[in-house]
């Protein structure tokens, strides 16, 4: 379904200018309000930035943390909003650092493109690498890689396509299908809102541009994908009826599963099929609030009545007549180690997808992936920042598909037991049949 | 008054939409929060001042159970110098909901000298305390806040859920790590969960939306005449807790609030916007951030904020 949001992150090396780019981009976009402009050009004078009077430093803009103003640095995302005529944004402000890349990861979970930070004079750096794999593993719509400094290069064709060439070897390599590369200037604002008069041998659209026009997640996926949607849990008011239902008594019998669409369509009259047990019965109506729809989809929140009394409860699917997914146990994952604990086979853990959380047990650990040659290189354990490939076993049966297929059945959290961390970010890859 | 929630509209059908704008994004965003937060706790509570943000949050739960009741409380921590509008609206609003209201009341604080008035008069820093103890006795496991990222430069960082220990402090350095809409809100004994379902909407955002649901404000929200004064750029009403100094020149303006907290130090903005439809447009066009032109206590240091949700605070 189409939606006028777009939720985009900004990532690469430390240094590459994410922060100053962001900034700019606001600043361009008119995002930046009179009081914002002013503290941060108090500031900016007070560290002496850039010698010259009235010169900003846009990192402060979007550095917000006392610890990441005084080193320099982004320690973790900072979401940001503006919008032009044509769409709404939330940008999120990802830190570069290596031993931060857990935080990119999550500024990238969600996005519909990832802009990737190249310096040109720097080119390709193991961080730029890792980011591209996590963009890769996250399989995230849009890539843009943004060769930045170029101004510092002299705009000269010849240093950008050094490095184009570079990152799209890489993106091939990796798998990435359609990545766009952009010659721009953060600091001096070239290719970023506008098409720059400074590389002229550039015929391609300016960042701003390219975001203003890219399919959103959901316009992408929901139309081509049958209905899934996981239980939150069951509205069943009984007498607890909110203030303004009219005659109490005719929800007396109320009961609804409330979700949000994962993927599809649903419309009053379908058939579905609930996991667990695989029983069919109709959607006899959608309910949004006091507002009762003809038909929802991806990615609307509404209660779904039903024609039949099924047991379903929190952590149930209710998908499309006969798409569901045969149930699994075994699972092979690849997934980014976020914890400075090790994974190690043996371990466990909680397994969270969709709205369910079932104990497994990591049985094996295959490899990490070797950042230079991306290759599967083999490993006993996955360590923070590593990216692999396990195997676990569920300790119940889920309705999980491939991450390939379906992102929103194939993402899942692993979680420690008993202090709750986050340990991985994992996605579900082609089952081996 | 009119009503909070959108009991004045008829249930209506809808037709099936071909897109969804970027309201209906954040508002199935924030609905699928709220649920998140209600199926996985047990005892989640909302944070509710009367202000527009928390008013919208509560809008949103009911959205969410309906026809269910909010299945949860709210709690109002009352610096004991709210605006008197925002007191009445409040308790109005619990009354017709039929939901519980907790008040954790800095004034007795003050009283027995658990905490003390600070040089500045601002108290808004002081809500801190009550606002744990309340967390604490109420064994809150969950706190629903309507804190929305583009308020501040500390916010912007903010987690969805965010995980606060038994000291309510954030650790900006070493956040949980959120992935996709898959929340992971498992705790230790003693700590909680902060929850900000419209972490992502903007000021704008919001006020489009009261305007699409006619959801009811405190008055203040909108132009009026009062007795103001001018001090820090901002104008301050006049009042027993916020009286003028001899060098303040007191006026009758034409002003409305873009933010309502403590009236020791929420200013108020010129504005002839009377209606929704008018603070939208002003909004829309305004020049300077919510909390830069109303809120003298975020401007005590560059990280005023930061610090305060360290120590437990919003």
């Amino acid at each position: 379904m189409s939606t006028t949001l777009f939720r985009f992150a900004t990532a690469g090396s430390v240094d590459d200018g994410k922060s100053t780019l962001v900034g700019r981009l606001l600043h361009d976009s008119k995002a930046i309000l009179a009081d914002q402009l002013e503290s941060v050009a108090r500031t900016s004078a007070e560290r002496g930035f850039g010698g010259e009077p009235g010169a900003i430093d846009f990192a402060l803009l979007t550095d917000g943390l006392r610890a990441e103003r005084e080193q320099g640095i982004t320690i973790d995302v900072a979401y940001r909003y503006f919008s032009t005529g044509r769409r709404s944004f939330i940008l999120a402000d990802c830190p570069g650092h290596v031993q931060y890349t857990r935080n990119m990861v999550t500024g990238a979970a969600t996005a519909d493109a990832v802009v990737v930070l190249v310096d040109a004079r720097k080119g390709v750096l193991e961080q730029t690498r890792r980011h591209l794999a996590v963009v890769q593993l996250l399989r995230v719509p849009h890539v843009i890689v943004a060769v930045n400094k170029i101004d510092l290069q002299g705009y000269d064709q010849g240093a950008f396509n050094a490095v184009a060439t570079d990152v799209t070897a890489l993106t091939r390599e990796l798998g990435l299908t359609e990545a766009h590369v952009i010659p721009v200037s953060a600091l001096a604002g070239d290719n970023i809102v506008e098409r720059s008069v400074n590389t002229p041998w550039y015929d391609g659209p300016a960042l701003l541009e390219l975001l203003e026009s890219l399919p959103s997640l959901d316009e992408l996926e929901s139309e081509l994908e049958a209905l899934r949607m996981p239980v939150q849990l069951v509205i069943r008011p009984q007498g607890a009826v909110a203030h303004d239902v009219g005659d109490p008594g005719s929800f007396r019998d109320y009961r609804a599963f409330a979700g949000r669409i994962a993927s599809g369509t649903v419309r009053v009259g379908d058939a579905v099929q609930v996991f667990p047990g695989g029983a069919t019965t109709t959607v006899t109506g959608i309910d949004a609030g006091r507002v009762t729809l003809d038909a929802a989809s991806a990615p609307q929140s509404v209660s779904l009545r039903l024609a039949d009394e099924l047991d379903a409860a929190r952590g149930a699917v209710i998908a499309a007549s006969g798409s569901l997914p045969a149930p699994r146990r075994e699972l092979e994952a690849s997934v980014f180690q976020l914890d400075p604990r090790p994974l190690t086979p043996g371990a466990r853990v909680l397994v969270k997808t969709g709205t369910a959380t079932v104990q497994a047990l990591v049985t094996a650990v295959h490899g990490r992936r070797d950042l230079t040659t991306l290759g599967l290189d083999a490993a006993e354990r996955l360590e923070a920042n590593d990216i692999g490939q396990v195997s676990l076993k569920l300790s119940a049966e889920l309705p999980v598909e491939a991450y390939a297929d379906h992102r929103r059945a194939g993402a899942f959290l692993v979680i420690h037991p008993q202090d709750g961390a986050t340990l991985a970010a994992a996605i579900v890859t082609q089952p081996v049949a | 008054m009119s009503e909070t929630t959108t009991a004045t509209r008829e249930p209506r059908v809808e037709e099936a939409r071909d897109s969804l704008d970027a309201l209906d994004v954040l508002e199935s965003e924030a609905i699928h929060i709220i649920r998140e937060v209600v199926a996985e706790f047990e005892r989640p509570v909302l944070l509710f001042s009367g202000g527009k943000d928390s008013v919208l949050v509560l809008h949103l739960a009911a959205k969410a159970f309906w026809p269910g009741r909010v299945p949860f409380p709210v709690l109002h921590v009352d610096t004991g110098h709210n605006f008197p509008e925002v007191i009445a609206f409040r308790d109005e609003t619990v009354a017709r909901l039929g939901i519980r209201l907790v008040v954790a009341s800095v004034q007795d604080y003050l009283d027995d000298g658990r905490l003390r008035e600070r040089a500045d008069g601002t108290r808004n820093p002081l809500q801190t305390l009550p606002l744990l103890d309340a967390i604490a006795s109420g064994r809150h496991d969950a706190v629903f806040g309507g804190a929305r990222r583009d308020e501040d430069k500390a916010r912007a960082k903010e987690r969805i859920l965010s995980l606060r220990d038994e000291f309510g402090q954030w650790d900006p350095r070493n956040q949980r790590p959120e992935l996709w809409d898959l929340y992971n809100g498992r705790h230790t004994v003693g700590q909680h969960v902060r929850a900000f379902p419209i972490s992502n909407w903007t000021e704008l955002d919001v006020w489009r939306y009261i305007e699409r649901e006619g959801i009811a404000l405190p008055p203040l929200y909108y132009a009026h005449e009062r007795e103001v004064y001018r001090r820090d750029g901002m104008w301050r009403a006049v009042s027993a807790v916020s009286p003028p100094r001899a060098a303040e020149l007191v006026e009758r303006r034409t002003v409305r609030y873009r933010t309502v907290g403590d009236m020791s130090c929420t200013g108020a903005v010129e504005s002839a916007a009377a209606s929704v439809a008018e603070v939208v447009r002003e909004v829309a066009t305004s020049t300077l951030t919510e909390r830069g032109a109303t809120r003298a206590d975020d401007r005590i240091s560059e990280a005023a904020m930061e610090d305060r949700k360290k120590d437990g605070y919003f």
